[in-house]
This record gives C-alpha cells, sequence and structure tokens, in this order.
C-alpha cells in the first residue's frame, strides 16, 4: 500500500508573522517548518506502515525551495520518501490552486490513501482536504480523532458538537486527521541519518500537466485588498489579590460592564 | 435586487443564531434566500422570515443523514445552479467550511472563509495570525462563497412573510462515498452553545481539574464553559469545549481565562472578544498583556467569592 502525506511547510506560529507588500504570507520573515498539525498526519501514516506489510509512506509538498524542510522533518519521522512540488509560478495560489495542484500530483503518485492535517497553521482553513477529495472524486474522510485501515477499508471517528460519528470509505481516499489522533513521534538519531539516503522528487507544474496560467497570484479566485497589524492592546487594569481586592475589582468590573 | 445564498445552521426547525446574523449580513448584499438542507425548513420558516427571508428553499435527500458532507455541497451547486444568487453565505462551523470548500471547486468561485464582517461590496474582514492581522479581501471569480464566524455582527430583524419552495436535487453515486456507519449523539450541557454565548467563562491546567467553580461562575453569568488545550489533554473538560487554534474560535462580549497562561495557539481561539478578563497566580503569565482586567490570585478563592457576590446581587 502506498500513502501520500501532505505536509506544508509553514511560518513559526510563535514568532512574528506577517505579509508581504503583495499580500501573501511574507515567508522570507519568519522561520520555517513543517507544520505542527502535519505531524498527526504522518505519526498515523506511519502507524499504519508500522501494523501493515510493505506500507510505503511518501511525504508530498508544495512549497517553494525552503519546503524542503517539511520533507526533511517528515523523512526523520519515519517517511520512507519525498515529492517536493516546487513551481516559481505558484507563489500566491489560493486554497483552490493549491488543491489543483495537489490534486494533480496526487493522480500522478496513485497512493492507495492520503493523508493531511486538519489545517495548515498558517493559512488555518482547514479546507485543502476536502477540495482535493472533490477534484479526485474520492471519498473525503476529514477530522479524525482516530484513523484505521483493514484490507481496503478506511474508518475514522469524527467527533463533532452534537455527535460522535464513525465514517467508513472504500481504498483509494483523501482522510485529514485531528491533534487529537495522538502525539507524533520525535525523530531518532537512526531516523536522522536514514534520512539523508531517502529519495525525494522534485516535480513542477509541466511534469504535472498543470497549466501556469490557472494558479499563482495573477489567477488567485480572491483578492486581499489590505493587510493590517491589530494596533497594540491598550494595557488593562492589574489587580492584586489580597484580601479580597481582586474579586471586588472583578465584580465592579462585571456590574460596570452590565454583565451582571 | 439580486438574491443572496444563506445556509441555515438549524437542528429539528431550532435556528442557530449564527444564521440569524448571516441573514442580517446578507441584506447588504440583496435578498436573502434561506437554504434549508435536510428536514425543518417549514418549522424554520417563521424564525428565517422574522431576519428577511422571504423565500425558504426546502432541499431534502435521505444521503445527507447517510454520508458526510459531500451529498450537502451537491445539492447546494444545484442551488445555486437554479437561483444563480449573488453570493453565498454560510456559517464557519468545520462542517459548514467543508460545504463551502466543495461548493467552491463544483461552481468554480473563490472562497473566503471565517470572515468577521461582509461590507456591501463584497469585501471582508477577516482576523490571522492568531488575530495579529487583519486582512481585507474580495472574491473575484464566480459566485463569492463565504462563511463568517458567529458573533461577527448584531443580528437584526426585519420581518417579512417567508415562502417555503421545495427544490428537488439529485445526489450522484461520486457523493455517496464516506459512508456514516455509526452516530452517538452527545449529551447537551444545557449552557450557552461556547460560539454563540455572549459570555465565556474558561478554565486551564490552573484549575488542577476541578471545573466547579468555572462552571458555578459561568452558570451565575449565564455563560458558557471553555477550556484550554491543556484540560482538555488532561481528560478533565471534553474536546468539544476546547477554546483555540484546534478548538473553537470564539468572540464574545466577555471571555474570563481562569488558570490559562494565554499560549499563542489559546489566543487564536478568543483574542477578538470584545473584553478580557483574566485570573493566573502568576503575574507574568502573558494572558495578562490581553486582560481588560487582570487578577492576580488563586481561582479557587477569587472565582467562588465572584459567584457568591453575583448570587447575592440576584436575590
Ligand atoms: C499545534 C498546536 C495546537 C494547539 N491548539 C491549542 C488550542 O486550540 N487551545 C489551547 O488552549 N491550546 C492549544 N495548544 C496548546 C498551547 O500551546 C498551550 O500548551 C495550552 O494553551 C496551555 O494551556 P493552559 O494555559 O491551561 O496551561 P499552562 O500553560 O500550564 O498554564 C496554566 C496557568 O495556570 C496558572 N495557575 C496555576 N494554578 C492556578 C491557580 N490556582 N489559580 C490561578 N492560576 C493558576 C499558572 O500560573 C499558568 O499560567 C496547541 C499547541 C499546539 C502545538
Ligand atoms: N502547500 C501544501 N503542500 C502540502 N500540503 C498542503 C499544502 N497546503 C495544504 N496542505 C494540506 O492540507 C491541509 C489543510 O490545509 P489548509 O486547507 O491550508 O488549512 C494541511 O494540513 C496539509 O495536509
Amino acid at each position: 500500500m502506498r500513502i501520500v502525506v501532505l505536509v506544508k511547510y509553514v511560518p513559526d506560529a510563535t514568532g512574528e508573522r506577517s505579509f508581504a507588500a503583495d499580500g501573501t504570507v511574507d515567508r522570507a520573515a519568519a522561520d520555517g517548518l513543517l507544520s505542527e498539525l502535519d505531524e498527526y498526519a504522518i505519526e498515523q501514516a506511519l502507524q499504519i506502515a508500522d501494523e501493515g506489510d510493505d506500507v510505503e509512506v511518501v511525504a508530498m509538498t508544495l512549497g517553494p525551495d525552503d519546503a524542503a524542510d517539511a520533507i526533511k522533518r517528515s523523512l526523520q519521522m519515519g517517511a520512507s520518501a519525498g515529492i517536493h512540488i516546487n513551481d516559481e509560478a505558484v507563489h500566491g495560489s489560493d486554497s483552490l490552486a493549491t488543491s489543483t495542484v495537489l490534486a494533480a500530483a496526487i493522480a500522478k503518485a496513485e497512493p492507495d490513501l492520503v493523508v493531511c492535517g486538519m489545517a495548515s497553521t498558517d493559512g488555518a482553513m482547514g479546507v485543502v482536504p476536502a477540495m482535493i477529495a472533490e477534484r479526485l472524486g474520492w471519498p473525503g474522510l476529514t477530522f479524525g480523532a482516530t484513523l484505521s485501515v483493514s484490507g481496503d477499508t478506511v474508518s475514522i471517528r469524527r467527533d463533532g458538537d452534537v455527535a460522535s460519528q464513525t465514517i467508513e470509505a472504500s481504498l483509494p481516499a483523501v482522510v485529514s486527521v485531528t491533534d487529537q489522533s495522538g502525539e507524533a513521534r520525535y525523530p531518532s538519531m537512526k531516523g536522522i541519518l536514514a534520512a539523508k539516503k531517502k529519495p525525494v522528487q522534485h516535480w513542477a507544474l509541466a511534469d504535472l500537466g498543470v497549466e501556469p496560467a490557472i494558479v499563482g497570484l495573477a489567477a488567485a479566485s480572491s483578492t486581499v485588498l489590505e493587510t493590517t497589524p491589530r494596533p497594540p492592546k491598550e494595557a488593562g487594569r492589574i489587580v492584586p489579590d489580597s484580601d479580597g481586592a481582586g474579586s471586588a475589582a472583578l465584580v465592579d468590573f462585571l456590574s460596570a460592564g452590565k454583565y451582571i | 435586487m439580486a438574491e443572496v445564498l444563506v445556509v441555515v445552521e438549524q437542528l429539528d426547525g431550532v435556528v442557530a443564531k449564527p444564521t440569524f446574523e448571516l441573514l442580517t449580513l446578507a441584506r447588504r448584499l440583496g435578498d436573502p434566500v434561506a437554504v434549508v438542507l435536510g428536514a425543518g425548513a417549514d418549522e424554520a420558516a417563521s424564525a428565517l422570515g422574522q431576519y428577511g427571508a422571504g423565500t425558504v428553499i426546502s432541499v431534502q435527500d435521505p444521503a445527507f443523514e447517510e454520508f458526510l458532507v459531500a451529498p450537502k455541497a451537491e445539492a447546494l451547486a444545484q442551488v445555486v445552479q437554479s437561483v444563480q444568487p449573488a453570493a453565498v453565505l454560510l456559517t464557519s462551523t468545520l462542517e459548514s467550511k467543508e460545504i463551502a470548500a466543495r461548493l467552491a471547486v463544483r461552481v468554480g468561485s473563490g472562497l473566503i472563509t471565517d470572515a468577521t464582517d461582509v461590507r456591501s461590496d463584497g469585501s471582508t474582514t477577516q482576523t490571522v495570525f492568531a488575530g495579529n492581522w487583519s486582512v481585507t479581501a474580495q472574491v473575484r471569480t464566480g459566485v463569492p462563497v463565504i462563511t463568517v464566524k458567529a458573533n461577527s455582527t448584531a443580528a437584526e430583524a426585519a420581518p417579512v412573510d417567508a415562502a417555503v419552495r421545495e427544490l428537488p436535487v439529485t445526489i450522484s453515486e461520486a457523493s455517496r462515498t464516506a459512508r456514516i456507519i455509526k452516530s452517538e449523539p452527545k449529551k447537551a450541557s444545557g449552557r450557552p452553545e461556547l460560539t454563540e454565548a455572549a459570555i465565556v467563562v474558561s478554565g486551564g491546567r490552573g484549575t488542577g481539574g476541578d471545573f466547579g467553580p468555572v462552571e458555578a461562575l459561568a452558570d451565575a453569568l449565564g455563560a458558557a464553559v471553555g477550556a484550554s488545550r491543556a484540560a482538555v489533554d488532561s481528560g478533565w473538560y471534553p474536546h468539544s469545549y476546547q477554546v483555540g487554534q484546534t478548538g473553537k474560535t470564539v468572540s464574545p462580549q466577555l471571555y474570563i481565562a481562569a488558570g490559562i497562561s494565554g499560549a499563542i495557539q489559546h489566543r487564536a481561539g478568543m483574542q477578538t472578544s470584545k473584553a478580557i478578563v483574566a485570573i493566573n497566580k502568576d503575574p507574568e503569565a502573558p494572558i495578562f498583556a490581553l486582560a481588560d482586567l487582570g487578577v492576580v490570585g488563586d481561582l479557587h478563592t477569587v472565582l467562588p467569592a465572584v459567584t457568591a457576590e453575583i448570587t447575592a446581587r440576584k436575590s
């Protein structure tokens, strides 16, 4: 069985993130890394590989040169190979174009299962997996808190607000997993050394038969008009709770704001 | 005037508050037409009419309950084809965002998710990067598909008579693949819905596992209860109450954080709250930088004292 895990290279959420002049995420301003939420996807794929015979886990990313780091980290965690889709024309793509390119790459890689993170930590839309499923016409099993494969059936548990559902489908399928699915493993020394010898393929749009004109900033189906940093919050009142001063201040605050 | 589709969030005909907010925003763009996917349109119609929906389109198919999301997206695409609206508005729940994503692919439209405002020219505001940036954007291809976060605007009534219209749809085999084989209902908390509540009281690791004082204050205020991921991961509170990057984003009038340090991933889910109160033992806790009022103290004494005072004032 072949599993493709979609991994995104994102600016570090704990650093200063900002926008470039063209309204796209400034990827040069902040340090990048493999989106933490995609580590859960790799972990789930590796668990399937650990339990099954002959399971290949391929990490796939769409992104600039630096995105190679996301592949590297995936290989260190235990993925067996990588595919890096990198093309100048892709810069500034929206989720629709991103899903077009990734769907074409998946069709070329011919996996039995695609595993995604629940959302990227930068764009945070959480829509690419559903869009890919829609484009490929494959079942989409999204936001799994658990993932299991048995024979050619894949199933997830999806914890919604009103119900917890069990969803099942036949392979091939697209799945996304949440951070409830279980902590991701840390690369071992052995894994870090082994990663250096693992194969990484480099694909451009031409390899996928995707027209450059339908992706990138110029083709984006929505446009950013303005980006503004949030003004710094005015310092609030800080009250130490000695002799009940804190709770009294809080009661006053609630009553002044007409919350009580 | 152009018609604007509003996808209704409802259960057994009881319409959820964010839908009324959507209808209010939709009126800036044109005439709102409500769409109910599944049973409940007749029961929901008069409430939808209160907020300006002159037409309620009822779309029913058993596939909506048997399979995940895809049938609803396919049905909605057919509604869009039939109505040719100026825009489609949905709430920002996990399911609605997915319907929106698949719809955008199907009809070749631009998609904007988690908007906090929609203006009459169709431009939107979103807050991104954990609430640190604000982005104005506009769809420029196809029928704009926009999901809007709950509590983004105040719902304003604009009563009209609502007429229900059935619209038949065909669901293809391709949409019947991710089968729901089991569904266990969760029991309701009896408190306001987290994303819709005017006040949210959240507890973190500092509760030490006892959410009693958090719940008691929430009940005294008629508030919803939230939790940090640390509290959820410790098994102290169910995951559906988690506030933050991988939980719910809330935007209440008042957010009270008790025993929560204020990590960036938590802030991502509450930073746009109108007012923020923090109770924390540690004067250096990053949550204080966001707080309009910060109480440096033990939540186990502060919360019960406040709850007792509120209860005393009420009686
Ligand atoms: C990919 C990713 C996604 C994440 N998503 C989320 C998310 O959606 N939501 C979320 O919340 N977190 C999320 N996190 C986790 C986040 O980074 C923090 O670990 C988490 O928010 C910490 O929770 P906490 O503030 O309750 O605990 P801590 O950081 O341990 O803080 C506890 C606080 O309680 C105070 N305290 C202790 N005892 C008392 C007392 N008796 N009275 C008053 N104060 C007391 C302490 O001073 C401390 O400030 C995510 C992390 C990652 C990597
Ligand atoms: N550029 C990308 N390269 C690889 N995977 C991606 C990319 N963008 C999104 N994904 C996948 O889609 C998921 C959801 O992303 P998003 O819809 O952007 O929040 C991520 O967790 C990844 O698994």
